[in-house]
């Protein structure tokens, strides 16, 4: 796991060095052990490095034999060692053990077609010194980040996060309007869209061609779905074997690394699955880390503690508070780059830094099997709610939605509310965001809480909605509701916030990897073709899963309903916890940024101190209190500064490569 | 074939295949109780409503819900054959 950065330049003119040595190194937290440089006419590639996979040779960039061919990378390649084997056969000789040369070697054979053969997480930079070719490629469904921008010289700087764009000194850091507008709608800026203006990111399963004279994108993978009536009519024996079968196999590839590999225990289903797997096939003395919350209601220990005494593994928690996150949510920001809804990360990053306290830097977690197996209400809600739209007037249909809500069932008086909450546009069962568009309409909601002024350079909503249909597949509408529904939840929320938001960005800010085996491609792939009714059975979730792997787990973990992962958000940031956020939510500070609303965030906090706040009110603040820092943090920061400061050599060892 | 026969055809295929999952070991006779069988849990009416609605075009009204027209492969062919005549 690393960082990449770098800088192409068509006219062939050389590359700064001093602003690429600068950029690289404010990725210092992703790769913490070393560092390598690429010079030549035209291009340069830095890379900083977080030594996991052949300690000893793994430096990178990286050549093929002729030294026609170089990369810098970040990420894994799980089948290197299936891939080597073949290309050996092919007559490539590989000077390292490491995968990362596995992808010069793999180029030279297969050309673009390389990363077809590839099954990992990855965000890689080859240089075809040949054809004076860069080749920017990202995973599948965007597991590692990179971002990249367009100067005003005609040159194109990328790296894997968006600070060090901001590093190299030639592009002024501006928030996009637009951007945040989607991020109240959606929860997420739609692809290429980044919070800042001109900064893209490579959308997940594309390659970016950059050749002199002609720049060219292209999705080399997509998730497929069967049409609704064109599911294989095979016994549920086939896909439990075959669901068994992938999920071992793509844990046994995930564990190759040359360091010890720990995994997270939520307590919830699919990481106990995950350790079960990990303990019982591949490791004995297995360290196993969680999240632990002061807090009651968002507390799962007990649930950890099951578990961790049913497989006997080493465990270590981290518990934090209200104010704990109070404290962190700045830094997460830092990393996280955008606004968030929640303050969910925030504890991710609490829990990382203890991994690396524990001297471990690898850990994996059940990321993604809510989103391939079907694990949320809104997969629920939308079966539900279809049901009930065949029977309007029916009132035993729409109860079935109470199952989801527990607030729904506390709060009898509040009955015709919801009723008429869930049934808004009960009957527009064509609609391709049917799933969502319940949700998506209530987060709106949070675009009340800015300037009149910022709202309207925000544009609407039915803006955002036309960009997005541009964005997905339009096959998506002969598919199966449920599968509309996770296709949404995996393009959006998973590959555009979950995955890095809360994942990539919370580990690698304490230079720790993350692996996700839930999203081995060939999973995603086989998971797509099981039929809906083995997935969301009735309204029981990940039904197949839980089948499959049950007499790996006590049946207190198996059939125990899913739980959502929250963290608690206005108490964090109320005036009794003094940080940074809370001192950014004044008045004073609020009217300097001139984004957000104050007298509506006022009202807020007036109204949480009294008698508590709705989710959406909780989730303004996030966004607000998110915004409020990345200004800080982007906007106002001083680049020259910290440019400065990236120029001190983090560590001893880096090396020129030949220009 | 009549058409109770064929109904209770197609009902028995529904109960093996999508309730049962092919498990015909499991398989119920046609006055066994789905509830008390443990076949569908309580939100399983929705699997058992939305097959008779999609297969036979009827429509199930709330104050038909009830375990004397839903609750066993008798009262499913029943009740479609009602509704079927009164359609």
């Amino acid at each position: 796991m690393c960082g990449i950065a770098g800088q192409w330049n068509p006219s062939g003119v050389q590359v700064d060095v001093d602003r690429l040595e600068i950029m690289t190194r404010a990725l210092v937290h992703r790769g913490p052990d070393d560092e390598g440089y690429l010079l030549q006419p035209g291009v340069g590639l830095g890379h900083r490095r977080l030594s996991i996979i052949d300690l000893a040779t793994g430096h990178q960039p990286l050549c093929n034999e002729d030294e026609k061919v170089w990369v810098v990378f970040n990420g894994e390649i799980f089948n290197y060692v299936e891939l080597r084997k073949d290309l050996e056969k092919r007559s490539h000789r590989f000077r390292t053990h490491s995968d990362t040369e596995t992808l010069v070697h793999l180029y030279e054979e297969y050309g673009l077609d390389f990363v077809q053969h590839l099954n990992g997480q990855f965000a890689i930079a080859l240089w075809d010194a040949t054809l004076r070719r860069l080749v920017l490629v990202r995973d599948r469904v965007g597991i590692r980040p990179l971002f990249y921008a367009r100067l005003r010289d005609g040159s194109v700087i990328f790296a894997s996060e968006i600070k060090a764009l901001f590093a190299h000194g030639h592009l002024d850091p501006e928030l996009d309007a637009q951007a945040i507008g989607q991020i109240a709608d959606l929860w997420v800026p739609i692809p290429p869209r980044t919070p800042f203006v001109g900064v893209e990111e490579l959308e997940p399963g594309h390659i970016l061609v950059l050749e002199p004279g002609r720049v060219t994108k292209r999705q080399y993978w997509r998730h497929q779905f069967p049409r609704v009536n064109e599911y294989e009519d095979r016994p549920l024996s086939y896909w439990q074997d075959g669901l068994r079968g992938l999920l071992e196999d793509s844990v046994r590839l995930q564990l190759r690394s040359d360091v010890p590999v720990a995994t997270y225990l939520s307590g919830g289903l699919d990481s106990s699955i995950l350790t079960a797997l990990v303990k019982r096939h591949h490791i004995n003395d297995l360290t196993t880390f969680s999240v632990a919350f002061a807090d009651g209601r968002f507390d799962e220990r007990a649930f950890q503690q099951t578990m961790v005494e049913h497989l006997g593994t080493d465990h270590r928690q981290v518990e934090v508070n209200d104010a704990s996150i109070g404290h962190d949510f700045s830094d997460v920001i830092w990393f996280a780059e955008r606004p968030i809804m929640r303050t969910a990360p925030a504890p991710l990053l609490a829990l990382s830094g203890l991994v690396r306290d524990s001297g471990i830097k690898v850990v994996l977690t059940g990321e993604g099997a809510d989103e391939v197996f079907g694990g949320y209400n809104i997969f629920k809600e939308d079966k539900a709610r279809r049901f009930w739209a065949r029977q309007p007037n029916s009132t035993w249909r729409p109860a079935l939605l109470s199952r989801l809500y527990g607030y729904i069932q506390r709060d009898s008086r509040g009955q015709a509310f919801w009723q008429q909450f869930f049934g808004k546009d009960l009957t527009a069962t064509s609609d391709p965001y049917y799933s969502h568009r319940r949700r998506w309409e209530n987060a709106s909601y949070v675009r009340r809480h800015f300037n009149s002024d910022f709202q309207a350079a925000m544009r609407d909503s039915q803006t955002a909605i036309s960009e997005l249909d541009r964005y997905l597949d339009p096959d998506r509408a002969k598919w199966h509701p449920l599968a509309q529904a996770q296709y949404l939840e995996m393009a959006l929320f998973m590959s555009c916030y979950l995955l890095n938001s809360q994942g990539d960005r919370m580990m690698m800010g304490n230079s720790i990897e993350g692996r996700v085996p839930f999203l081995d491609h060939r999973l995603i792939e086989f998971a797509a073709r099981i039929p809906p009714k083995f997935k969301l059975r009735g309204l029981d979730e990940k039904w197949i899963l839980k089948r499959t792997f049950a007499d790996l787990l006590p049946g207190s973990i198996s059939r125990r309903p899913k739980h959502p992962y929250r963290a608690p958000i206005a108490a964090c940031f109320s005036g009794s916890n003094s940080t940074l956020t809370s001192e950014l939510l004044q008045p004073d500070s609020l009217r300097r940024t001139g984004i957000v609303n104050h007298s509506a965030l006022a009202k807020l906090f007036v109204k949480a101190g009294r008698v508590g706040l709705s989710e959406r009110e909780e989730m303004a603040i996030a966004t607000t209190a998110s915004l409020q820092l990345l200004h800080h943090h982007f906007i106002d920061r001083d680049w020259k500064a910290f440019a400065d400061s990236c120029r001190r050599p983090a560590v001893e060892s880096r090396s020129f490569l030949p220009t | 074939m009549d058409q109770d026969a064929s109904i209770r055809t197609i009902l028995r295929k529904f109960v093996l295949e999508e309730l049962l999952l092919g498990d015909s070991s499991s398989m119920v006779a046609d006055d066994a109780s789905f509830i008390e069988s443990s076949i569908i849990d309580s939100t399983g009416v929705l699997e058992v409503v939305s097959f008779l609605e999609e297969t036979f075009g009827i429509r199930v009204e709330d104050r038909e819900m009830l375990p004397e027209n839903l609750d066993s492969i008798d009262n499913l062919a029943g009740f479609v054959t009602r509704k079927q005549h009164v359609s």
